[in-house]
């Protein structure tokens, strides 16, 4: 069984003194719905664990003239009982409420689920399409990648060892915009996704569709932009058509693997209708007839 | 290995333990402080029979570690009784034998609590969601989300 050491630091610079000085593997501690039992299923001999939690602003998060500043580690159920944060941008909050139960949702937070970067971690597409940031701080010093960039493959991303995810900057959304993520799962509740779909959509007054962003989740090794299906959008009044070519442009730029939740054919067919029932959605919002 | 000192609030007495830094707060609950109500089912986070509450706020206990509990109120079946009156959402329980083998129950009333403490009205609808991370393996679920509708029934009315 492996041995921890638990450490609890109350600054950044403790957590990246600690993290890069260790000689044994160290993570970072936020929820831990995936770091424990990660951790006891690991065959390491020895596992440093840095609790973040007691650090101050990990756990906090804040709307700065319209843009959302998040620390990493609140959990998702502080996060979406946000109202102020839920009317900026209601898809990335649906997607933090959409991670495990409501006991997950209690230690769960956004920074653990984008740092695990699962390919279908819920929050990462609708990060994306809202243009957020990673700030990370290790020995280095301090840099700052897009939510884009940041992961890499399969549970991997693009912090080296002493690195941590300080917090989650989320510009203000342009007039007129709104967000909105959907997965599928096979049942109501308490599964991972299948597929998912993020989107951001701006219209003008006409109600034309000035600016579009869309991601999707679970159907390659990371969430990935569609630039093609936001091309397709730009400029239309979001018709039925315009939507079947955003939704083909999805399907196209996904590269599934069958499991024994979807196969390829049907994850394929499935981010397709995502994307067109989530631009659908935030459509909606602008337009002010749905919350 | 030696063992961390823990200080923390268990349904309100300052209460001390020593544990692993690796193990869980379920781990100390049964092992350490013999506080056997809360149950281990599957200690990934999926069933809820180790729902307990910390500072307020619900947790599957089986992922927490026991020396995040330093300085936390942690709150559990043990403390939803008042001594020998049982909380009217265990007597609910008894009323529409919402319990078979048991192993759940003390999850699903800590977490029905839990939601009757946000909400005291729920709707069946936000009751099953809110529920949804505690599995029963025998009733079917439908027995106890009428005991926690019927239980929130009643303490409307006793309030
Ligand atoms: C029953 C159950 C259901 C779940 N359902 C879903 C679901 O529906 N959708 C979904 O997307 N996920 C789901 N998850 C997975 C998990 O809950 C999420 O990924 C969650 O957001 C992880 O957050 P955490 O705070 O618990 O992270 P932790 O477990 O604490 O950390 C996860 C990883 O990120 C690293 N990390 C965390 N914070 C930082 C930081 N600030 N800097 C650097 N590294 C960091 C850790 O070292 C670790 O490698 C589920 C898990 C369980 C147990
Ligand atoms: S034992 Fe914790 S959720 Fe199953
Ligand atoms: S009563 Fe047996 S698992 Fe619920």
């Amino acid at each position: 069984m492996v041995s921890v050491v638990y450490e609890a630091p109350d600054t950044i610079e403790g957590a990246v003194t600690l993290l890069a000085g260790s000689d044994i593997p160290a993570n970072v501690l936020a929820g831990g719905t995936d770091l424990i039992i990660q951790t006891r299923a690991s065959r390491d001999a020895e596992r440093l664990l840095v609790d973040v939690k007691k650090i101050p602003g990990m756990s906090d998060a804040n709307l700065v003239d319209g843009a959302l500043e998040l620390g990493p580690s609140m959990s998702c159920a502080e996060f979406t009982a946000r109202e102020n944060i839920r009317a900026v941008y209601p898809g990335l909050v649906e997607a933090a409420s959409l991670i495990g139960s409501t006991q997950v949702q209690g230690r769960a937070s956004v920074g653990g689920n984008l740092c695990n970067s699962s390919p279908a971690a819920d929050t990462i597409p609708a990060l994306i399409v809202n243009s957020a940031e990673c700030v990370i701080v290790g020995p280095g010093g301090e840099r700052t990648v897009a939510v884009e960039d940041f992961v890499t493959g399969v549970g991997a991303n693009c912090m080296e060892k002493g690195e941590l995810l300080k917090l989650i900057r989320v510009p203000a959304p342009e007039a007129n915009t709104q967000d909105a993520y959907l997965r599928f799962i096979p049942r109501t509740e308490m599964d991972i996704a299948v597929a998912g779909a993020g989107v951001s959509i701006t219209l003008d007054d006409k109600g034309n569709c000035t600016a579009a962003k869309v991601a999707i989740g679970a159907v390659a090794p990371t969430a990935i932009l569609v630039p093609a299906a936001a091309e397709a959008l730009i400029g239309t009044d979001l018709n039925d058509d315009v939507l079947q070519v955003a939704a083909d442009a999805a399907t196209e730029a996904s590269s599934p693997i069958t499991d024994r939740r979807g196969t390829i054919e049907f994850r394929r067919h499935v981010v397709g209708v995502l994307v067109k029932r989530a631009i659908k959605i935030a459509a909606d919002r602008v337009k002010g007839v749905r919350t | 290995m030696t063992k961390t000192h823990v200080t923390t609030t268990i349904n309100g007495d300052v209460t001390e333990f020593l544990c692993e830094p690796g193990d869980t707060l379920l781990d100390v609950l049964r092992n350490e402080l013999q506080l056997m109500g809360t149950k281990e089912g599957c200690s990934s986070g999926d069933c809820g029979a180790c729902s307990v509450t910390v500072n307020d706020r619900l947790v599957c206990s089986c992922l927490v570690l026991g020396v995040e509990a330093e300085g936390a109120e942690i709150g559990t079946i043990e403390g939803i009784a008042d001594n020998d009156k049982l909380h009217v959402l265990q007597e609910k329980f008894l009323e529409h034998a919402a319990l078979q083998c048991g192993i759940c129950t003390p999850g699903l009333i800590v977490s029905a609590k839990a939601l009757l403490d946000e909400n005291p009205s729920p709707t069946e609808d936000e009751t099953r969601y809110w529920l949804a991370g505690n599995l029963c393996r025998c009733t079917g679920y439908d027995k106890v989300i009428r005991a926690v509708l019927d239980a929130a029934e009643t303490m409307r009315e006793g309030a």
